[in-house]
């Protein structure tokens, strides 16, 4: 039991189907191209890429929100097709990147956090606005939050209150799709401190899903880089960094631009001829 | 010197009260010059850059004690003189491409209206013009590009347009308020690569606001650090790098997850929140969230000289490197 990957995706394909309207066609979209891959136990996967590469849609079929067109998602080495959304819910949890519309600005910070376990029936009210206190504790917001809205809070604050929400069913993974991108640079260390915290304290994998390459080398264990709907490289975090084998892991790491006075910015065209190469180019999955 | 800005403050009328959202800010930038300006959300900068092309909202005002443009008050220019500055000598890049452009119209429609408001241009000059900018900003067939619609094309397309869109006129500044933010680290790299070639090629005058402190090692000449409104700290980008003063510099530039980090530990990070700027504050801005801060932080602290244009407003620069506490 204990050696099943909580995740496990074995060639998982999702085509969006075309739509005939008035405007026209369009052609159908392979956003997922045969992807594997397996999140176990202590593992932090990164998922890096650009946009239309396929990340969204990889996580929301892990979340059980898409049904893949072809392959398997096993969830504790059981297939995720035949579970039930509270079911996937209760493994899985899911962090927004933009804590300013994830959260509903009507309802307190007390009862957004308590929801989830409402929505499972479990114990009374006060018993469940014990444990929203206890978590919020947990993820450093003063107890006076429990009764403010979201619009009396900071964007930090807010990212705080989402992970509370996710992590009050206590699931194993938390799926965290670009955490801090819309938060300010100074608050970003606070809650990637506070993740890692977490992760010792419940025991906790993450996938994290991100654009900023800094915030992926110093946070994860494994990296998985997607173009064009397929992972073209998986590695250790450590490799994938110190040495990138695929033309647009490559690609990626020379156009991360890190503070170095004076480096300038680097000369990367990338023209047809170049991306055609990168897509043609065999991937590296190291296992 | 092309722009010189003397005391700028901006003051936002709220339902709360007055928002003090810039104060005493200066700064100049000459030709072929690039200068930063970096802070967090809310710290002003933003409103900084609209206020120099007079495009605040009308709830705030703006004063200062000089704004001139190429030694023209632009205090004193009429709504006329202004719209025949923008676009023309003075130009903006919006950090979203979608919202910039409009559309209804096609991109060579939009490209053309430009040149030809402030030209005397037949359509087939302005054309030119725009096939040439389109080719210079990386668009292949640029022909055909022209009756594109903005929808028709990728973000990084529709960067690479309001480029051109702003290079029009040839202006001698531009302003660039995040203009790669939107968009993905390599199409990023590649465009800001472009912007800086296109800029020393015409020698123009840069401004560019971020909160990215990596490019900003890159690129500036010169960096203004904003905090909540004010300017923590101004020196040449090599001295802001190797000798960052202000607390608040250092630690940002120490919260950056970067290699030099221990990996999987935690990131020295700065406590607490920015402040609001509707309380006015008497003191250190970053009062509540430095290691440093003591009774004296209280007062009214002035940009203190450092040496060599490096200005920082702290009266504790000289003390040592600040052992940044590790907060979750």
């Amino acid at each position: 039991m204990t050696d099943k990957p909580v995740l496990e995706l074995s060639n998982v394909s999702h085509e969006y189907r075309g739509r005939r309207g008035i405007f026209g066609q369009s052609a159908p979209m392979l956003a997922v191209d045969k992807v594997s891959l397996r999140v176990e136990r202590g593992d932090i996967l990164g998922i890096v890429g650009e946009s239309g590469s396929g990340k969204s849609t990889l996580a929301k079929i892990m979340l059980g929100l898409l049904t893949p067109t072809e392959g398997e998602v096993l969830l504790d080495g059981r297939p995720a097709g035949s579970m039930t959304r509270r079911q996937i819910a209760e493994r899985i949890g899911f962090i927004f990147q933009d804590p300013y519309s994830s959260l509903n600005p009507r309802q307190t910070v007390g009862k957004i956090v308590a929801y989830p376990l409402y929505l499972r029936g479990e114990g009374t009210s006060a018993q469940r606005q014990e444990r929203a206190r206890k978590i919020l504790d947990i993820v450093g917001l003063p107890l006076r939050f429990f009764e403010a809205y979201p619009n009396q809070m900071s964007g930090g604050q807010r990212q705080r209150v989402a992970i509370a929400r996710a992590l009050i069913t206590r699931p194993k993974l938390l799926i965290c799709d670009e955490p801090t991108s819309a938060l300010d640079v100074s608050v970003q260390a606070q809650v990637l401190n506070l993740l890692l915290e977490l992760r010792e304290e419940f025991n906790l994998m993450y996938i994290m899903i991100s654009h900023n390459m800094g915030v992926i080398q110093h946070m994860t264990t494994r990296v998985a880089v997607m173009y064009l709907g397929r992972i073209v490289e998986m590695n250790t975090s450590k490799r994938i960094f110190e040495e990138p084998r695929h033309p647009y892991t490559q690609l990626l790491l020379n156009s991360t631009l890190t503070v170095a006075q004076g480096a300038g910015v680097p000369d990367l065209k990338v023209d047809t001829a170049k991306r055609e190469a990168m897509r043609e180019h065999p991937s590296f999955i190291a296992s | 010197m092309l722009i010189n800005v003397e005391n700028l403050n901006i003051d936002i009328a709220t339902a709360n009260g007055t928002l003090a959202a810039v104060q005493d800010v200066s700064f100049c930038v000459s030709k072929g010059e690039t200068l930063c300006i970096v802070g967090e959300s809310g710290c002003g900068k933003s409103i900084t850059a609209l206020s120099l092309l007079g495009l605040l909202p009308k709830v705030a005002t703006r004063t200062a004690r000089a704004m001139t443009f190429d030694g023209v008050d632009m205090q004193m220019m009429s709504k006329a003189e202004l719209r025949a500055l923008r676009g023309n000598r003075l130009s903006m890049i919006f950090q979203e491409p979608m919202t910039a452009l409009n559309p209804l119209h096609t991109i060579g429609r939009q490209l053309l209206d430009v040149y030809r408001a402030h030209r005397k241009a037949s359509r087939k000059e302005a054309k030119e013009r725009a096939i040439y900018l389109l080719e210079q900003v990386g668009i292949t067939n640029a022909v055909q590009r022209l009756n594109n619609y903005p929808h028709e094309l990728s973000g990084g397309m529709r960067q690479r347009v309001v480029i051109a869109m702003a290079l029009m006129c040839e202006p001698e500044l531009i302003v660039a308020d995040e203009p790669t933010t939107a968009l993905d680290v390599s199409i990023q790299a590649e465009l800001l690569r472009l912007l800086i070639d296109l800029q020393k090629s015409f020698g123009m005058g840069m401004i560019m606001i971020t909160h990215d402190l990596g490019l900003v090692s890159r690129i500036a000449d010169r960096v203004i650090v904003m905090y909540a409104g004010q300017v923590v700290e101004t020196a040449p980008a090599e001295k802001l790098f190797t000798n960052p003063s202000h607390p608040y510099t250092r630690a940002l530039l120490g919260s950056v997850p970067d290699p030099s980090h221990p990996r999987m530990k935690p990131l020295p990070s700065i406590p607490g929140t920015v402040p609001s700027l509707l309380n006015r504050m008497e003191g250190c801005h970053f009062l509540d969230r430095c290691p440093l801060a003591s009774d004296a932080c209280r007062k009214p602290i002035q940009l203190q000289q450092i040496g060599g244009n490096h200005e920082a407003r702290c009266i504790k620069v000289g003390e040592g490197k600040i052992r940044l506490k590790v907060v979750a």
